[in-house]
């Protein structure tokens, strides 16, 4: 167990340099010096440039250049910000609690909703509810999410009047500096009325638009590990003995369906931050996935590199947990 | 009066081709203490009929039967609660294969423990005691070390002494073996079929054991029932059933025995069990039979009374030979 | 194991060996195990549907894409008290919606194909390579892939597009590289099942050389995973070029993207609701077609992959 964690780990080593590597690479093939983009159309002297150049480590070897960057990332340097001229880390700091109270709340409202629907559904295969739960799964995987974000805000916002259409919390009634970066702890924290519930109306529609892409996944994944389990001998043995058919089912049966279910859902984990992107796009949350699209929009390359290393970084983190969780959860592996 | 007894017993199962009568009119009696052992090719539904009795079947079966009782209830009538609290704890199975019998997720003291708790009122430390003593009892040493154990860790003969243990975890009357060692090496079979026979003689329990292997049956049984494409064809005490088969099919049987062969060949049955697509109209072994007439390819048999073994055939054997050809009787 | 469908080749010096080509009996049986499958023939007929609109859209659109009515701002569509003249609608500066999707359909299904086509090859090529080369090849092509894989999709495609420029090009190539990993290693994979099995063995003994054995004899029953993959593959590579679209970062004004024509009617949500609804009525709709005729290909070609 101890040597399958020690190797897990030493597998990531290589994928984090080369994706320092990557982004690397990728800021220095964007057209234009980057010198250049900073000044602006004024022009610059050429001792200046000179100078400015020499400063930011422009003039020495490439290979030096990237040793300077890695050597930064691995003592927290992720760069500075051309526009705001904070820190990377600090701005990503600072958003990523937004971006991780959306994808955790998205991912719960998936499997609160995916994983039951998926076992009612195997265990009543053919039946009128499993068909829907298929549709709709389907429907949900095939969603063009920023679309079903405009639908919903459409609908719920603009013609129920239920839900409020863009950002984290009701600024107008409520203020409270941040103590967690979590809104729905912060809200609760603050000690003021309805500040929890206006939390918690901002998180629904997001939620949902982010939650249904993995939903549909998990709902899937669950009713065929499921269908597979239940015919298994194992599940026969669980029924010969006289227990009930909701300890067959949501014991013997349910803790082997989710072997691969819990690594769909790690998997998942990926799709979620990308899926934050587009999320925190239509509801103006204020998180790195909506940062990161307006560093690109602002030209603000140390941002965008920064960001992109430090979500991927977070994503190759949850699937090495992930992994272990694997392990930790299959005894055939454990012992193996 | 019987322990197990059942009349007419019939299951179909809804296929994508129609419907498939897996157990056709299957009649069994056991009582207290007593070994039947049901013989019979693969597909010849003994273990389906069983599982009807157990209730194991897939939603896709229907099941059927005039009688179906076990220790005096109606289990047919029962609701699936009240027939929960029988299953496991007075009729008990084991499976053909114990290595996915049991449930990898789980210790093997997990899964003992937990048809006491489903059954009986032992609080912890009691279950914990008797699950030692029962893999005592299965001859598994170190129980303590093996309780904590997962199934992966155990080998065939290993995980099949458990479940025997957890099949006799609440005292059964009544335990169904299905095929217990067709599934496991040689030389380990004949030892759980050893154990399985000790554990019965000393606790008195009821056995059915369902095999293939009429050597077996010889060794063992009281009482078998010969199975054929989902009818019992018929039933007989063991000696007499070794001694004069009545239905050509147990006599086919017992020829492809090793130690009956007299040749350098060994007997064995021409053709395969009627599947789905090609039921004869008549007796359903008259394709593969010697004695076959032209009356068993198209009306199905009578049964024979207790004197000729129950026997499904229209010419049950005496003495190896057919008994002089009954005059044709067309059903109205 | 599926069975190896076997037929002879006589080579120049006589020796016959075993190659595999596709058995033509196969389509049949193909076929009738696909249309078993209501969901995927529905899907099939919606999927030649629109690509019947996006071959033939000047034929079929009633107006230029492009061309802006401006006395008909914001008509809204026949159903909601609009004239046929824009069955659904014009946009917010007099673009007919109707002939805008069915362009839209070309762009599209276009992307989706395109990406499909170059991944297919790309990957067959390092898919094979790296399982019949081994070594430093393998390792180097599937590190790389794994490092692609651990980018989160989006953030790479915006990453790819952040240093290219938004372009309907650029879109296809970030799509791409978002993708390519899943084919490289399913032909991998596929590949190097095959290549312990007897024939393959046989070939070799055979003496056939290593490109004929690479495509010849061991592709072709790498085949169905990699059309499966394909057909689902051409969907996901819709949605997300819809969504770099939609971001500004994908085709440019005034091209008719359907993820672009999303972001551009964003400010209408209220006064002109039927610009927000349709192009992702038409993304979702082409999307799910394709997924379910890709369904009904994996469980017709591969029943294998039916769990997943």
């Amino acid at each position: 167990m101890f040597r399958f964690f020690i190797r897990r780990v030493a597998l990531t080593l290589p994928t984090f340099v080369a994706l320092m590597f990557v982004t690397f690479v990728a800021v220095r093939l964007v057209p234009g010096d980057p010198i250049e983009a900073r000044t602006g159309e004024r022009g610059i002297a050429p001792e200046r440039l000179a100078m400015l150049r020499h400063e930011l480590g422009l003039d020495r070897p490439v290979w030096q250049q990237f040793l300077d960057y890695a050597n930064g990332i691995v003592h927290g340097d992720f760069g500075v910000s051309i526009v705001t001229k904070t820190p990377v880390l600090h701005e990503f700091a600072i958003l990523f609690p937004a971006t991780l109270e959306l994808t955790l709340c998205g991912l719960i409202f998936a499997i609160v909703l995916g994983i039951p629907a998926g076992v009612i559904a195997a265990v009543k295969r053919g039946s009128f509810f499993d068909h829907s739960v298929m549709t709709v799964a389907l429907t949900g995987y095939s969603m063009p999410i920023f679309w079903w974000g405009l639908l919903l805000i459409m609908f719920m916002s603009e013609y129920l009047g239920l839900t409020p259409v863009s950002g984290r919390m009701d600024l107008i009634n409520y203020y409270f500096e941040p103590v967690t970066g979590f809104m729905l702890i912060d809200s609760l924290l603050s000690g003021q009325e309805g500040a929890f519930g206006s939390a918690v109306a901002h998180l629904i529609l997001p939620s949902i638009v982010l939650g249904t892409i993995p939903l549909a996944v998990i709902a899937r994944m669950t009713r065929s590990s499921m269908l597979e389990v239940l015919g298994e001998d194992y599940v026969r043995t669980a029924r010969a003995k006289g227990l009930s058919p909701l300890r067959v089912v949501g014991l013997h049966a349910l803790r082997n369906a989710l072997i691969p279910v819990v690594t769909v859902i790690g998997l998942q984990t990926g799709t979620l931050l990308a899926g934050a992107v587009l999320t925190e796009t239509i509801f103006a949350w204020p998180g790195v996935g909506k940062w990161l699209i307006e560093s690109i929009a602002r030209r603000d390359y140390p941002a965008l590199q920064g960001g992109i290393m430090l979500i991927s970084g977070i994503v190759i983190l949850v699937n090495l947990i992930v992994d272990l969780t694997y392990v930790a959860i299959n005894p055939r592996i454990r012992h193996g | 009066m019987s322990l197990l007894s059942i009349r007419n017993l019939s299951v179909t199962f809804a296929t994508g081709r129609g419907p498939f009568r897996a157990v056709d009119k299957v009649d069994l009696d056991v009582a207290t203490g007593e070994l039947v052992a049901i013989v019979g090719e693969s597909g010849s539904g003994k273990s389906v009929a069983m599982l009807a009795v157990m209730g194991l079947l897939p939603w896709t079966a229907t099941v059927t039967a005039d009688r179906l009782s076990f220790d005096g209830k109606d289990l047919l009538a029962l609701s699936p609660r009240e027939r929960r609290k029988i299953i496991g704890r007075d009729l008990a199975m084991i499976f053909q294969e114990p290595m996915s019998s049991l449930n990898p997720c789980f210790t093997v003291g997990f899964q003992l423990r937990e048809a006491m708790a489903a059954h009986l009122d032992l609080d912890k430390a009691a279950r914990q005691a008797r699950a030692i003593e029962l893999l005592e009892l299965v001859g598994i040493p170190e129980p303590e070390r093996r309780l904590k154990a997962f199934p992966h860790q155990l080998s065939g003969g290993m995980s099949q002494r458990v479940m025997i243990a957890m099949a006799l975890a609440c005292r059964p009357k009544l335990i169904i073996a299905d095929e217990p060692t067709t599934a496991l090496d040689v030389t380990i079979q004949a030892q759980i079929l050893d154990l399985l026979l000790r554990l019965q003689k000393d606790s008195g329990v009821g056995l059915v054991l369902i095999t293939h292997d009429m050597g077996v049956v010889a060794e063992t049984a009281q009482r078998v029932c010969v199975h054929y494409a989902g009818q019992q064809v018929e039933m007989q005490p063991t000696r007499g059933l070794f001694r004069d088969p009545h239905h050509p099919y147990t006599s086919a049987l017992l020829a492809a025995l090793p130690e009956r062969a007299s040749g350098r060949i060994l007997p064995s049955i021409p053709g395969v069990v009627p599947g789905l697509a090609d039921r004869p109209a008549g007796c359903l072994f008259s394709p593969r039979c010697r004695f076959a007439t032209q009356t068993c390819r198209t009306i199905p048999p009578p049964r024979a009374g207790a004197e000729l073994g129950y026997a499904l055939c229209h010419t049950p054997l005496v003495e190896g030979h057919p008994r002089g050809l009954k005059k044709l009787e067309v059903p109205a | 194991m599926v069975d190896q469908p076997l037929d002879e080749t006589i080579l120049p010096d006589g020796a016959i060996i075993e190659t595999v080509p596709p058995a033509p009996s196969s389509l049949r049986a193909f076929w009738s195990a696909f249309s078993e499958n209501r969901g995927a023939v529905l899907g099939l007929m919606v999927v030649a549907f629109i690509a019947f609109l996006a071959l033939f859209a000047p034929l079929v659109a009633p107006h230029s894409p492009i061309e802006q009515f401006r006395q008909f701002v914001q008509q809204p569509p026949v159903w909601a008290g609009g004239t046929w003249q824009f069955p659904f609608g014009t946009d917010a500066v007099g673009r007919d919606v109707l002939s805008r999707l069915i362009y839209g359909a070309r762009i599209s299904l276009g992307i989706g194909m395109s990406v499909m086509l170059v991944s297919v090859v790309v990957g067959i090529v390092l898919g094979l390579a790296s399982a019949f080369l081994r070594g430093v090849v393998e390792v180097v092509v599937m590190r790389v892939m794994d490092l692609v894989v651990a980018i989160p999709s989006l953030v790479l495609a915006i990453l790819v597009v952040a240093v290219l420029g938004p372009s309907l090009l650029n879109t296809i190539i970030a799509v791409t590289v978002v993708y390519l990993p899943r084919y490289v290693r399913l032909v991998r994979a596929a590949a190097i099942a095959e290549l312990s099995k007897e024939y393959v063995v046989a070939a070799r003994v055979a003496g056939v050389g290593k490109l004929r054995l690479m495509f010849v004899t061991v592709l072709p029953n790498c085949l169905a995973p990699l059309i499966v993959q394909a057909a689902l593959g051409i969907s996901d590579a819709i949605l997300e070029a819809a969504a770099l679209g939609f971001l500004g970062l994908g085709a440019q004004p005034p091209i008719p993207e359907w993820g672009a024509m999303l972001a551009d009617s964003r400010e209408f949500i209220r006064a002109a609701p039927w610009i927000v609804t349709l192009p992702g009525l038409a993304i979702l709709v082409t999307v799910v077609a394709i997924n379910l005729m890709g369904d009904g290909l994996r469980d017709a070609l591969d029943p294998k992959l039916r769990r997943s």
